[in-house]
């Protein structure tokens, strides 16, 4: 093991797999530009030439359908968006043709392809640059939804997602491109539809998704320093499939539970998660479900805004004391927003 | 052309034309519960542009691929058995007449949604390019699909890439109802698509010879520069949008239009075509006999063949 960072994780990743396929190809707006969307496909173009690494016009719903072409023809494309929200207009292909053909070909055609796509936060991303939709994603039969939170989440789940023979969507957060970790140095899949336990405990279940992940870490930490306690946090990974086993075990365990999401509520996922819990662990649950995720508006640029707009360790940590009835521990004099703060323009 | 390619042609004709002409019989029947949306007036076109593609060259269609889905395969069991929903089908029913796909005989897919099958052509002949396999790929879909803006992504990509994929570009001049003088904003698409890298031709003939030869100068010239190329077809929809019926009392076009199209119906115009190039009648006869023992058998094999069992609802998902 060594450390490796978030973006030097997927760059890996893309190596080893286009190594190892040669009929793997990374393509997409500015793949092969000199930013490499954020660096994660350097190298790609020096090393597999044009063939295998290229920009595209900007055409996103055309460039989807292009993959899914090569994919039924023998290729394995993994096509990128620099931001999430870039792909709907992409949602024709993706919901109409590559989500269902396998299921109406009966399975004659198989789709292995791979979209790789980043959330973007802060530095006045606003509202056209900070969408997950993840929930959108995974409602749709056909498709396969992953959002690591880890360096190791992050090669491991790109590994298994470009060995797969099914439409797997990648979706990666911008402000962990920086954070670093310990990466196996072979190639080794992370299964899909595997979670993570992150911190473990025992007084509450935090189920956490993609950077919401770092900051139930970050509010676990602080509650066991301020209020002696241990809650388990979560990180399910997989949007779809899910691991209802992890998630059910846990709260089996601790009996109450708190859903943060990287997404508004209303008809998010968090929602399904829900219902998973009550459907699931109804008679052990000592209260209600609770669920944080953005506000129900569109992100705003100002930061001050946008401070309030997602949620953060400290919405965690009220939300954990509330449920406890642990009364608010003084927080003055801790650091948050370390990953916004560390962050410089222009994104 | 030689002999043989003569009777391919026009056995294909047939079977498309007889194929449909039995749709209309049995669909009354309740029994076909797929949203019919009929090819014939269309047949020269499917028959000319799959033939000069060959068995490996591969075909991307839309909803109405009746034609195209016939001219590829011939295979009217696998059709029939589709359109009647029954697990003898390769789709077991799964896809019904908006969707029918066979790849192993290169027909590929088709889409219901218009022009969505466009950039989808366009990726499996750059695959194709890539590993050098030799296979065409045309991508068929009518003059409401250049209203999409898919349509001009995927032209402007496969021209900036240089990727050899046959635009058949099948002209109607009606998207659903509306007539082309009321969706473009411009006389000829042929004029607006040559200022882009690509080839283009464009013919008006129901001769399904022509289109072959067309076609086929036309993959000749797409390998020689690897450009893409657009082929502007024209038929005319005999009957209407979706169903089995004409449609003329609705007003939005004349059966005027249609009766002088009539007089160059494909399948006649070879017929007689034949006959003038030295084919006995009882050649032809001969032919159209065997397309219609085939049909008529597929059709019984269809109806005496099981529904899938409920278990295939939830297979092959992933």
């Amino acid at each position: 093991m060594r450390t490796l960072t978030y973006r030097e994780a997927i760059n890996e990743a893309l190596v080893q797999e286009m190594e190892r396929n040669r009929n793997v190809f990374v393509y997409g707006i500015d793949v092969a530009d000199h930013k490499r969307i954020f660096g994660s496909t350097n190298n790609l173009l020096e090393k597999f030439g044009a063939e295998r690494c290229f920009s595209t016009p900007l055409s996103e719903d055309a460039m989807t359908g292009f993959g899914l072409g090569a994919a039924i023809n023998g290729l394995h494309p993994v096509h990128v968006h620099m931001r999430v929200d870039f792909m709907l207009l992409a949602m024709n292909q993706l919901v109409n043709m590559i989500s269902s053909l396998r299921y109406s070909t009966c399975g004659n055609l198989k789709v292995p392809m791979v979209i790789r796509a980043v959330i973007g936060k802060g530095w006045g991303q606003s509202f056209q640059h900070g969408k997950t939709m993840h929930s959108v994603f995974a409602h749709i039969p056909g498709l396969k939804v992953v959002m690591p939170s880890t360096p190791a989440e992050a090669k491991g789940c790109l590994i298994s997602a470009i060995r797969e023979d099914n439409p797997v969507i990648v979706i990666e957060h911008r402000l962990l491109y920086d954070v670093s970790g310990e990466v196996p140095v072979d190639p080794e899949p992370f299964p899909l539809g595997k979670g993570m336990v992150l911190k473990k405990g025992d007084a509450l279940t935090v189920i956490a998704v993609s950077i919401m992940a770092v900051e139930a870490v970050k509010a676990a930490e602080i509650l066991n320093r301020k209020h002696g306690i241990k809650i388990e946090v979560i990180d399910p990974v997989s949007a779809y499939p899910l691991d209802e086993d992890l998630i059910c075990s846990s709260v089996k365990k601790t009996r109450r539970c708190i859903i943060v999401d990287n997404d508004w509520v209303y008809c998010g996922f968090s929602a399904e998660i829900a219902a998973l819990i009550n459907e699931k662990c109804f008679g052990m649950l000592q209260s209600p479900v609770k669920r944080l995720g953005f506000a129900a508006v569109p992100c705003p640029c100002t930061r001050p805004l946008e401070d309030c707009y997602y949620p953060n360790a400290v919405d965690i940590i009220r939300a954990v004391e509330e449920k406890l009835d642990l009364g608010q521990s003084d927080l003055s004099g801790e650091e948050f927003y370390s990953y916004e703060n560390k962050f410089k323009g222009p994104f | 052309m030689k002999k043989n390619l003569k009777t391919e042609l026009y056995r294909k004709l047939y079977l498309i034309r007889s194929s449909e002409e039995n749709v209309i019989r049995h669909y009354p029947q309740d029994q076909m519960k797929t949203p019919m949306h009929m090819s014939m007036g269309e047949e020269a076109i499917a028959a000319g542009v799959c033939s000069a593609l060959g068995n490996e060259g591969q075909v991307f269609g839309t909803y109405r691929s009746h034609a195209i889905y016939l001219a590829k395969t011939e295979d009217s069991d696998d059709f029939f058995a589709e359109i009647y929903g029954k697990a003898s089908a390769l789709l077991k029913g799964k896809g019904g007449s908006m969707h029918l796909s066979a790849p192993k005989h290169g027909f590929m897919l088709t889409s219901a949604i218009v022009a969505s099958n466009i950039p989808v052509a366009v990726g499996a002949a750059f695959a194709n390019k890539r590993q050098d396999n030799k296979k065409a790929v045309a991508v068929f879909f009518g003059d409401g699909a250049v209203d999409e803006g898919v349509f001009w992504e995927s032209l402007n990509s496969a021209c900036l890439m240089k990727i050899p994929v046959l635009f058949a570009y099948e002209d109607n001049g009606y998207a659903v109802h509306s007539p082309v003088s009321e969706r473009h904003g411009y006389s000829s698409i042929t004029e607006v698509v040559k200022k882009f890298n690509c080839l283009v031709e464009e013919s008006d003939t129901t001769d399904a010879e022509e289109i072959y030869n067309l076609t086929l100068d036309c993959l000749v010239r797409m390998k020689k520069t690897s450009q893409p190329c657009f082929l502007h077809l024209k038929y005319y929809r005999y009957l209407e949008h979706v169903g089995i019926f004409e449609d003329f009392k609705a007003g939005y076009r004349s059966k005027y239009e249609f009766e002088e199209w009539k007089k160059r119906d494909p399948v006649l115009t070879y017929r007689n075509k034949l006959l003038e190039s030295g084919f006995k009648e009882s050649e032809i006869i001969a032919i159209e006999k065997e397309i219609n023992v085939k049909i008529e058998r597929s059709i019984i094999k269809a109806q005496e063949a099981a529904f899938p069992d409920k278990a295939e609802l939830h297979t092959n998902l992933y």
